[in-house]
């Protein structure tokens, strides 16, 4: 039995990546963003499951498509729109981007330009906590391309014989940019590699943000019981191509009309609404809530100040 | 250990492996965020016995053996550092840190900078290069100038025990990722090294030997061989000032400028191949900085631009020798 709190609080999350992926698209095309975008339509749920079930001080890493885990995660609507506008008022001064963003007060060890380079970062982090004898864990959000590189492998590995606290999430999306999985990899359903080190695994519908909280929160107390690591295969789709500039007309039709009508917004608005007494309006006002919240992150990105180009020529001296 | 009792005064002499084994056994006693990660570190102590004994003293959870997975297991030290810790990761070649490129060079150097500098990776990598002990091509290089050649890392190689310890123990408490890279022919060597705790500013070189009439600049492997040919220049009455950048980044670009405003000839001697070197961009900062102080042209004496070599004769023929470094540096004094 959830609260209609709880519910609630998972619709607004969804929702909020949902709204922020679709009004910086906008941004996108009017020209205010500029370089790579990936929007994380679609797979809103498997971020929002994931980092409701982790605790205030455990450790995400996140990936190139990484919007909706910062902003799970409790990450700040303003700070990541001026970031992306490239202002000096974002996460990292406009000197990162949508690529890389981190927020060290949210366990946000950051988004990563290189597929798979944040794999080991975050088993490092498993390191750290285990070094200390802590009780805290990461998730390392990493996707179906990323487990063909060789890091996956060997992290996957170390995490294991060093009995790390780690929960890789495989948020396959089926594609790695425009290869399918079918293609690049003989079993599809990844998961099952995990046996093969020795790791617990398991696969769920990704689009489905109570299924992934409740596999997130098992896989928790797997890794508080010092019996982690555990990988949790989170199968889903992508709304679109690979990035904005990417109409991903290699994905097949009938397929992504599936996927969009297993829709991770739709599911999570289903749940609240067939498990609490939440009704139409009440949704509005959710959705209202999270439109006036992304209004004022944009209003405040488009009057932040681009950084000083005089104060980084004096900072670059210094290197 | 013997002590010498004669003298009163007379310094410790240990080794270059000894020096960095204390320097890490020292800031593994002071600071717990401390762990070293590597392959072989643990039970047999590292290939070259820097680690050794620590296992014991630390235990498995901070001298922690690896499987040979250099990028996933650096990417921990990275991932460690951003969380609080300070790893000290070990690879074994230099030649090797081609299979951490990425965690190197996009993540670690790169981290705090994206992060608008609020993330940072106090890590120091460790690894060993130079050529001299018949190991050929995939484990003799000298490979600096990739790390060099990108912002956001530190850049250590020392040449004597002393320098060893007190650099690693300050690489240790840097917040920036360090590489530090340790030259195999020095590890049995003697020095001085006091027992009374010491750290070496990272980015501050040292004059080795003092001289008035050319400036050389060696590092790690190339130091010892360099003041050999300044005690065999001095025969012809040639008093060579030998300076040891000791850390290439920083560089201590002022007591290089010093040097050269005095000798007003200067000669960079590197192991490493002579093609994109850190000894050319020595050069090209010296001659925009003190052109009009230099009296010749500036010579670099430098590796060849070749895999090394496993026959002991092309291998010796393929690195800069002490007589190379005696013709360099008349050509640069005696120049018209």
């Amino acid at each position: 039995m959830y609260s209609r709190e709880f519910l609630e609080q998972l619709y607004r999350t969804i929702y909020t990546i949902r709204n922020f992926e679709t009004q910086c698209i906008k941004l996108y095309r009017q020209g205010l963003i500029i370089g790579y975008f990936h929007p994380y339509l679609g797979e809103e749920a498997i971020a929002t499951g994931v980092c409701t079930a982790l605790r205030k001080d455990d450790y995400i890493v996140s990936t190139h498509r990484g919007h909706g885990h910062c902003i799970a995660r409790g990450g700040q609507l303003k700070k990541m729109a001026a970031e992306v506008l490239g202002r000096e008022t974002g996460y990292c001064r406009g000197r990162g981007g949508s690529m890389h963003i981190a927020d060290p007060e949210t366990g946000n060890i950051g988004a990563n330009g290189v597929v798979g380079g944040g794999i080991p970062i975050g088993v490092g982090a498993g390191l750290g906590i285990s070094v200390r004898g802590g009780n805290q864990v990461v998730a390392i959000f990493f996707s179906d391309g990323a487990s063909n590189n060789g890091v996956f492998a060997e992290s996957l590995n170390l995490a294991a014989i060093w009995d790390l606290p780690v929960i890789f999430v495989l948020e396959n999306n089926q594609y790695a940019v425009s290869s399918p999985i079918e293609e690049m990899s003989r079993i599809p359903d990844l998961h099952k590699r995990a046996e093969g080190y020795g790791v617990e695994a398991s696969m769920i519908d990704g689009n489905d943000v109570l299924a992934v909280f409740e596999e997130t929160q098992k896989a928790v107390r797997t890794c508080c019981d010092g019996k982690g690591p555990v990988l949790i295969e989170a199968k889903t789709y992508r709304h679109g191509g690979h990035h904005v500039n990417d109409p991903g007309l290699y994905m097949p039709k009938d397929k992504l009309e599936y996927y969009k009508s297993h829709d991770p917004v739709t599911i999570a608005r289903e749940h609240l609404m067939s498990r609490s007494d939440c009704n139409e309006q009440d949704i509005a006002e959710i959705e209202n809530g999270a439109n006036q919240a992304m209004s004022e992150a944009v209003e405040f990105a488009k009057n932040s100040p681009q950084p000083s180009v005089d104060s980084f020529l004096e900072e670059v001296k210094q290197n | 250990m013997s002590t010498d009792t004669g003298t009163e005064c007379a310094e410790r002499q240990i080794m270059y492996r000894e020096a960095l084994n204390e320097a890490l056994r020292e800031e593994m006693l002071r600071d717990e965020t401390v762990f070293l990660l590597g392959g072989g570190i643990g039970k047999r102590g590292g290939s070259y016995k820097v680690t050794v004994d620590l296992l014991d003293e630390f235990g498995p959870k901070r001298v922690i053996d690896a499987p040979i997975s250099e990028a996933s297991f650096t990417g921990a030290g990275v991932g460690a550092a951003i969380t609080g810790m300070r790893p000290v990761v070990e690879i074994l070649f230099v030649d090797f840190t081609s299979l951490i490129i990425d965690q190197i060079v996009n993540q670690a150097a790169k981290y705090r900078f994206m992060s608008g500098g609020r993330g940072r990776v106090p890590m120091v990598l460790r690894t060993q290069g130079g050529s001299g002990n018949g190991l050929a091509a995939q484990h003799s290089q000298s490979l600096e100038a990739w790390y060099y050649h990108v912002p956001g890392l530190k850049l250590v190689m020392p040449s004597t025990p002393y320098d060893a310890k007190g650099l690693l123990k300050s690489a240790v408490r840097d917040d920036d990722p360090v590489i530090f890279i340790e030259h195999k022919l020095l590890y049995m060597e003697n020095g001085p090294v006091p027992e009374a705790e010491y750290t070496i500013e990272l980015g501050r070189g040292d004059i080795k030997r003092s001289g008035r009439d050319v400036t050389i600049v060696a590092w790690s492997g190339m130091v010892s061989r360099a003041l050999a040919a300044a005690e065999s220049l001095a025969c012809d009455g040639i008093q060579a000032e030998l300076i040891d950048p000791r850390t290439l980044v920083p560089l201590d670009k002022e007591l290089i400028l010093e040097s050269v405003r005095k000798t007003e000839h200067l000669v960079i001697v590197q192991e490493s191949v002579r093609r994109g070197g850190v000894a050319s961009d020595i050069a090209s900062v010296v001659q925009a900085e003190a052109f009009d102080y230099l009296d010749a042209p500036i010579e670099i004496v430098a590796g060849r631009n070749t895999p090394i070599p496993f026959n002991v004769n092309l291998e010796r023929a393929s690195v800069p020798q002490e007589p190379d470094i005696v013709e360099a540096v008349k050509k640069a004094v005696y120049a018209k």
